[in-house]
């Protein structure tokens, strides 16, 4: 691990300023992804700021809806009883992921800053522009299993790896940040950001701003919703494919639904023209069927995971007969309803 | 050097922090980039607790923080100044009884372990997963315990372990 000066903050002003000061200072939270990679020389901060004594650990009601601070931990979140009631689907993502231990450590601002899990990008030995600009993507034409089949550039392919963003991402949370500049408020749709010509930039957050909150909206979906998460193993890995839906029926009529994706973009990929397909529509087979037809239309797969593309049609279909039914996906007994 | 909040700390400054580990309140002199567990194994020769991959994936390294399990190996030990720290060496202590703790009689009971290297993990991920609650059935364990690999694959024993402990009753 490199050398780097050491602030502990005791207001989010204080964390701002010893971020701002440069010497490539970052904010650490739960440390379980920066401290990871900082181990394989991948992150190679001046300076740590240390947020974890900030009070932005607290989930509340706000509006009717709940704001959830960014140091609230994964499992504070999804053990939180007006998560599971009234927003389940955040809830079952991120016990979806990770483990009981990390999701201990984990924070909320860390889960969605967290970077790729690109073989390339954690190996400084091999070319990756995220890592290093300029230096070409290793995965195009490489090994690219676990890789991205929407939004990709040829500069970068990965993707986004978190549970916790994919679930924020059906229901449309935002994000309250503040910087030098003020505070801000980002729709979670804008957060991440696909790779283009800039691989090293995952999210539109800079460098020196500091995730306050996660906001939920009011609608939280608890009748009908899911979290669908495959993967190679049933526990400890990350989504090779993951559907996170929410649905509102009228009798079996769809008044509204909303999906997202992971594991298969740079960020949770939502595509509203495959949801307005189901507007309106019988809850059926049929009906999400045609919406996956239209999701995995566009997809563009590289040499090693054509496999994600069949995969996220089926899973789709699957995710949202679940919602339907209201019969979500358990994430303890791993069969699939 | 004392952490005054705002005020940076040199790269290469040792720091002042203070732990309370098993019960004992120790001021200690680390520097920033330290992890717990290197912490515990190097400077204090808790060598219990195990480094199985430094990365997250095995849970070797697993002890409780506050009561609460996580992996020290991925936590730097400045940050966790005026924490209480239970490794498996404190495990028995934290029971209130003088043998083993009810997890540590289970794991003899059910021979849920081979080599013995997860076990220090395996032990204090328990008692983590005993105080948080979440997990009474079988299926509900063997989720709560996926964060602990066992390369012997004494898996079935170490769930009829933590399977018994938890039908009992006692604490963590
Ligand atoms: C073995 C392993 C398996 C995992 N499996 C999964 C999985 O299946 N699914 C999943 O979703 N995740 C998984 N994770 C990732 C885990 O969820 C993340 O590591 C975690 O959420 C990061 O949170 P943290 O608080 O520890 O972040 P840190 O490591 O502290 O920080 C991560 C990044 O966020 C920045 N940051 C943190 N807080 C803020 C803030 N408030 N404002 C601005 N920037 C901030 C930091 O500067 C850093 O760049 C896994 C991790 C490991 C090690
Ligand atoms: S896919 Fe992105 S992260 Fe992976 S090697 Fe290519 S540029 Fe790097
Ligand atoms: S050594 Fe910490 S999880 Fe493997
Ligand atoms: S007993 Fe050998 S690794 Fe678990």
């Amino acid at each position: 691990m490199n050398r780097f000066d050491y602030v502990r903050a005791g207001t989010v002003e204080e964390a701002v300023q010893a971020v701002a000061s440069g010497a490539n200072a970052r904010f650490i939270a739960g440390g379980t992804n920066l401290v990871d990679l900082m181990k394989y020389n991948v992150e190679r901060p001046g300076r740590l700021v240390d947020i974890t004594r900030l009070p932005l650990d607290r989930i509340e009601e706000r509006d009717g809806a709940l704001r959830i601070g960014a140091l609230a931990t994964n499992a504070a979140v999804a053990y939180d009883e007006r998560v599971k009631d009234r927003y389940p689907v955040l809830s079952s993502a991120i016990l979806a992921g990770a483990t009981g231990q990390l999701r201990n450590a984990a924070t909320t601002g860390g889960n969605l800053l967290q970077r790729t899990r690109c073989y390339y990008f954690y190996d400084e030995g091999t070319p990756c522009n995220k890592r290093l600009p300029g230096s070409g993507c290793g995965a195009i034409g490489g090994v690219n299993r676990i890789h991205a089949i929407f939004g990709t550039s040829d500069k970068c392919i990965a993707t986004h790896p978190s549970d916790m963003c994919v679930a924020l991402a059906a229901l449309e949370a935002t994000v309250r940040v503040t910087g030098p500049s003020g505070e801000r408020t980002i729709p979670l749709a804008e957060f991440h950001r696909l790779p283009g010509d800039e691989p090293e930039r995952d999210t539109t957050l800079s460098a020196d701003e500091i995730v306050l909150s996660v906001d939920l909206p009011a609608e939280g979906f608890a009748g009908h919703y899911t979290y669908l998460k495959l993967r190679d193993r049933l526990s400890y890995a990350f989504a090779l494919v993951s559907v996170a839906a929410v649905m509102e029926l009228d009798g079996q009529t769809i008044k509204a639904a909303r999906f997202a994706l992971g594991g298969v973009a740079h960020k949770p990929w939502r595509n509203p023209e495959a949801e307005g397909l189901l507007l309106g529509k019988p809850a059926t087979r049929e009906t999400f069927a045609a919406a996956a037809d239209r999701v995995v239309s566009e997809a563009t797969p590289h040499s090693e995971n054509g496999f994600k593309v069949e995969l996220a049609r089926r899973a789709i279909v699957r995710a949202l007969e679940q919602a339907a039914a209201g019969t979500p996906q358990s994430q303890t007994d791993k069969r699939i309803a | 050097m004392l952490i005054e909040s705002g005020s940076p700390i040199a790269a290469d400054t040792k720091v002042e922090i203070g732990l309370t580990i098993n019960g004992e309140a120790r001021r200690l002199q680390v520097a920033p980039w330290t992890t717990l567990l290197d912490l515990l194994r190097e400077q204090l020769d808790l060598t219990g607790t195990k480094k199985g991959c430094d990365h997250g994936q095995c849970g070797a390294c697993t002890v409780l923080v506050n009561g609460t399990r996580v992996n020290s190996c991925l936590a730097l030990a400045v940050m966790k100044d005026g924490a209480e720290i239970t490794t498996v060496e404190g495990l028995a202590k934290l029971s209130g009884g003088n043998g083993l703790h009810p997890l540590q009689e289970a794991f003899v009971e059910h021979d849920a372990f081979q080599c013995g290297y997860c076990t220090p993990g395996q032990l204090c991920s328990a008692a983590g997963v005993l105080a948080e609650g979440h997990a009474r059935t079988r299926d509900e364990i063997r989720e709560a315990m996926s964060g602990n690999i066992c390369r012997c694959g004494a898996y079935t024993n170490i769930v009829d372990a933590i399977e018994d402990v938890i039908q009992s009753g006692a604490q963590g």
